[in-house]
């Protein structure tokens, strides 16, 4: 075992850990553990592009930005934090082009701007080209940006190091105990201040555009450190999955121009969304898909998808804006879309949710209080500024602003902080985990209880959900986390030991599942990403909140989950109804 | 469909030799290779040991010699690869293998570090963006495709038998900034190519063009940085 100090430790190098690391690494000593590679990071995966206000195509101003991220977010958005947002996008992505970044250009050579879901002039009036992208591969090029940057600047990065455990004393953060995948050697660093920005949990569901590393294993950390899991009810369906594979295509497939259609070549979507028709939120377009498979007018040979339609637009445009989709469609599914539609159906894309922080990125131990020490940015936090349904390219500008401001309040706290005593065997949690794991005879495989919690999820907990399913739900993962307690790994090994990881990272997956059902069926109204079949109006009296949950162990030493409110933060906007 | 798949297996904690070993799996036309290794992993031996993530080849953890060539397991159909035979996966070769199909990265991940793969400017930055036409912004575009997988510098003959050459992905980093018309730091970037080991060990055998996942013309890349290198201009 080795031990570590540093004053910032950063969990996580996609896109928010990355740009705090920037921040924080020039102000005071940092080390950044990750998982994978930092370029392996599913910020990478993101396409279509970062929204702000530049106007450098047409008129728009950041006051507009906050309103339709707002509204997109079905009014649980806390404003104060979106203001934030979208005022400080403007610099974002002008940080990101002085940084390198290779932007597409406006023929005067300005960073160019393309249309994007839920993103309007003047409050809804028509739709509004404030995306900057660079073809559809603007997370790529983010992080790939922000990597470099890291070089330039020496950052301290710990690859293929997995943390599994925060430590705290008397309700502050003081160190993480992590694994070297390579060695199988524990590693226990000391710091004055933690940043978590480790992503999100898309691995719950089976169809999902997340990569297979997703598997929520910052949240699970703090969750069984008895701190508060904000909003996890709040999942989003990106609309535009390849049919069966969930492979995401970009909503700037819709921004250039594409159409949903469905088996009678329908624009459907000018029934749900007559002004911004194709180009609506998330949530309400992957809705309406589902809804025209479930009435019969999918397409496939059990109508189980509906088609995208590029063929209208230039082969040349296709190249140009979106290259990597169209590949994407040819190499999985053998379709070209310069002629042929393309098979596509919601698939699991965002947490909303995540662990709550202020705007400083500042992590909280309850509705008011923060953890002296404890930061969390991008999608494993909750600011919030998603709302209930995240608009497009808000993902990135999240990453970008907070990933920043995390990273200087972490640098901040940790010039004025001492460092504190570890507590005694501060390993002894990560010790019994991995050897339990690496030791235990049970019958059970992880990959079959994955496999199980996947399938019931996407059954029962999906875009339509009912007290019914979600029940349904809750009961199967109660069975599943029976059978997890029976697993078993075949690899023993200390080097590189995968099978051992994917053990640990079900396990996570098992905890927040049931955060989110127990979250899910608590909430009955329909708002944003979560829509409920038997209460399918959004309840603005009982339900202006957002969900605190937090584990709680009882008097018989059962675990349970506690539900909490806190209050939405509103500033200019009154809740309205959601129409485009 | 059934499905031989032989893989190179090692484990330095079981046995100094690496071994073949082969797996049956069932599986469909249009599965990729990972989709055959997770199964394998998952169903059979949990032991078989690969990196992955992203799973639909934009995250590069997944480089591997399929069939003798360099791919990523993630965008290789089965039916691309005549499954009526045994197909066959190995590490990528000229990195250190430590398990299985997991290779040591650091060295090739020096030799993109070497190259100042970063924007280098002077004077005072602008307050709004800095201008680009399309034009220049289309000059570099091939290069910033990279997704740093290695399938290309691993496919060169010259880095099998040298590793002290850059190889074809530190240049094809470096292409993206030397052509970049926001760069000043060309010169620099030259003459670290410049060196014994730089771009004059590439002998064009445009295996790393074939290699690369994303369709990177990486031969031609190399080419374009040693003329700049011979007119010293971009």
């Amino acid at each position: 075992m080795q031990r570590h100090q540093y004053d910032v430790v950063i969990v996580g190098a996609g896109g928010a850990g990355m740009r705090a690391a920037l921040e924080s690494s020039k102000r005071t000593r940092t080390a950044v553990l990750t998982k994978l590679y930092p370029t392996r990071s599913h910020t990478g995966a993101a396409q279509g592009g970062m929204c702000a206000a530049l106007a450098n195509v047409e008129e728009d101003n950041w006051e507009w930005h906050t309103f339709d991220t707002v509204k997109g977010g079905d009014f649980l958005v806390d404003q104060d934090a979106a203001e934030v947002m979208c005022r400080e996008a403007v610099d974002a992505v002008l940080d990101l082009e002085k940084m390198g970044l290779p932007f597409n250009r406006t023929a005067e050579g300005k960073i160019d701007q393309r249309f994007f879901g839920g993103h309007t002039r003047n409050h809804g009036e028509a739709v509004v080209r404030r995306s900057c992208f660079a073809a559809d591969r603007t997370g790529h090029m983010i992080l790939q940006t922000l990597y470099q940057q890291c070089i330039k600047q020496n950052v301290e990065f710990f690859n293929e190091f997995y943390v599994l455990d925060l430590l705290m004393v008397a309700g502050k953060a003081t160190g993480v105990v992590a694994y070297e995948l390579a060695t199988g050697e524990l590693h226990i660093f000391s710091a004055k201040s933690i940043v978590f920005a480790s992503g999100g949990f898309g691995k719950v569901f089976r169809t999902t555009s997340n990569a297979h590393t997703l598997t929520g294993d910052g949240m699970g950390i703090v969750w069984r450190k008895g701190l508060p899991l904000e909003d996890m009810e709040f999942f989003q369906f990106h609309p535009t999955g390849l049919a069966g594979l969930g492979v995401l295509l970009s909503e700037a497939a819709r921004g250039e121009g594409g159409i949903l259609r469905n088996k009678d070549n329908e624009r459907f979507m000018e029934r749900y969304a007559p002004t911004v028709k194709d180009l609506a939120p998330r949530d309400m377009v992957a809705r309406a898909m589902a809804n025209e498979v479930r009435e019969g007018r999918g397409c496939g040979p059990d109508g189980a998808y509906v088609m995208l339609d590029l063929t209208h637009l230039e082969p040349a445009h296709i190249d140009a804006k979106l290259p990597d989709i169209t590949e994407f469609a040819r190499t999985y599914l053998g379709v070209e879309p310069y002629t042929e539609q393309i098979p596509v159906f919601p698939t699991a894309h965002y947490a909303m949710g995540g662990i709550p922080t202020n705007i400083r990125g500042e992590a909280l131990a309850n509705n008011t209080d923060v953890i002296p020490g404890l930061y969390a940015a991008g999608e494993v936090a909750c600011v919030s500024v998603h709302g209930a349904n995240r608009l497009g390219t808000n993902s990135l500008l999240d990453i970008n602003v907070f990933g920043r401001r995390a990273g200087i309040a972490a640098a901040e706290y940790a010039e004025t902080a001492d460092f504190e005593e570890l507590p005694d065997a501060p390993e002894t949690f990560v010790v019994d985990l991995i050897e339990g794991m690496r030791t235990a005879t049970g019958e059970e495989r992880v990959a079959a209880i994955r496999a199980d919690l996947q399938a019931t999820m996407d059954i029962n907990a999906q875009v339509y959900r009912t007290e019914g399913s979600l029940k349904q739900a809750l009961t199967d993962i109660e069975a599943l986390k029976l059978r997890f307690a029976n697993v078993a790994v075949q690899d023993k090994g200390k080097r590189f030991n995968t099978d051992l990881l994917e053990a640990v990272e079900l396990g996570f997956l098992l905890d927040l599942a049931e955060v989110l059902v127990v979250s899910a069926l608590a909430r009955k109204e329909s708002r944003g990403g979560h829509f409920r079949e038997d209460y399918d109006k959004r309840d603005d009296v009982n339900f202006m909140r957002h969900t605190m949950a937090y584990r709680s162990i009882d008097a018989e030493g059962n675990v349970n989950i506690r539900l909490d409110y806190k209050p939405v933060v509103q500033t200019r906007y009154k809740p309205m109804e959601r129409k485009y | 469909m059934d499905v031989k798949v032989k893989i190179l297996r090692y484990n330095p904690e079981v046995l100094d030799e690496a071994e073949w070993k082969t797996y049956s799996v069932t599986l469909l036309p249009g599965d990729r290779v990972l989709d055959a290794l997770h199964k394998i992993k998952w169903e059979q031996d949990g032991t078989l040991t690969f990196r992955r993530s992203c799973a639909h080849g934009v995250c590069g953890s997944d480089a591997m010699r399929i069939n003798g060539r360099n791919r990523l397991a993630c965008k290789t159909l089965i039916k691309d690869l005549n499954p009526d035979k045994e197909i066959t996966v190995e590490p990528i070769k000229g990195l250190p293998v430590l398990k299985d199909l997991v290779v040591d990265m650091e060295p090739f991940f020096d030799a993109y570090r070497a190259i100042m793969p970063f924007l280098v400017t002077s004077g005072h930055e602008p307050t709004r963006e800095r201008i680009q036409s399309q034009a220049d912004r289309e000059r570099f575009d091939d290069t910033t495709k990279c997704i740093l997988c290695a399938a290309c510098t691993t496919s060169c003959p010259v880095f099998w038998s040298d590793g002290q050459y850059f190889g074809p992905q530190a240049i094809v980093g470096a292409h993206r900034f030397i052509f970049d018309s926001r760069d000043e730091g060309t010169e620099q970037r030259l003459e670290i190519l410049n060196d014994k080991e730089g771009v004059w060990r590439c002998r064009t055998t445009f295996n790393c063009t074939d290699a690369c996942p994303r369709g990177i013309e990486v031969t031609k890349a190399i080419q374009e940085v040693k003329r700049a290198l011979i007119f010293r201009r971009v």
